[in-house]
């Protein structure tokens, strides 16, 4: 299935757009997302770094995906502020 | 209440001015500041970056919080996005409360939360680089 994935900040930089387009086994969560996005593009240095949301919730790594999702991927927080 | 995001300097005074209600005896105002230096190196700007559309949508969660959780009668939380100096306020929380105990445990809360929980992100340019500010990299 086709997971389209949105990319903010540090990631959006370092992949050099603003989407991904990843292709999953059907079944597959958030914790397999990350380690496919890890091992393609380099990002998000494992599960239990980046943070995921979809529909503008925080979704757990064992949140399955289902075909046609957009989730967004998002640095470690904790850098807003002064 | 108010909960945004904002390209322009935060002008505090007008947020002191709208969560003002003649019950209030108290405002608690938090406001975060650009430094110079952070972590052993000279700041020169830092550039704001957010998740605009779910930003907002949690700093009105927090803002909501706030309100249920504390005596207050009004909460502003207002981030700012884009290119800051040194001195420049990036984030201001005011609440406004009959007594001032609520209004400055409501404004600490969600400062702490938002640093939780705002999808927010900064790039510091300081001389000789760039960096992202993220996790516990992010000394505050």
């Amino acid at each position: 299935m086709k997971v389209r994935v949105r990319l903010f900040a540090s990631y959006r930089e370092a992949a050099g757009k603003e989407w991904l387009e990843e292709e999953l086994p059907a079944g597959a969560c958030v914790r397999d997302l990350l380690e496919a996005v890890h091992a393609r593009h380099g990002l998000a240095a494992g599960p239990g770094r980046a943070l995921v949301a979809r529909n503008l919730e925080y979704v757990g790594l064992d949140a399955l995906l289902c075909e046609g999702d957009e989730v967004v991927l998002l640095p470690p927080l904790g850098g807003g502020g002064a | 209440m108010i909960a945004c995001l904002v390209q322009d300097p935060i002008a505090v005074d007008d947020l002191i001015r709208r969560v003002s209600r003649p019950s209030c005896g108290g405002i608690g105002v938090f406001v975060g500041v650009v430094r110079e230096p952070n972590l052993g190196h000279r700041t020169l700007h830092i550039d704001y970056h957010a998740y605009p559309e779910m930003a907002e949508k949690v700093m009105a969660e927090i803002a909501t919080e706030v309100k249920a959780r504390w005596e207050v009668e009004e909460v502003a939380i207002v981030h700012r996005i884009g290119r800051l100096g040194v001195g420049e306020a990036s984030v201001a929380i005011v609440v406004s409360a009959p007594h001032r105990q609520a209004a400055l445990d409501g404004a600490s809360y969600a400062i702490e939360e938002l640093k939780k929980r705002v999808p927010m992100w900064k790039k510091e340019t300081f001389e000789g680089g760039q960096v992202w500010i993220e996790g516990d990299t992010a000394a505050w």
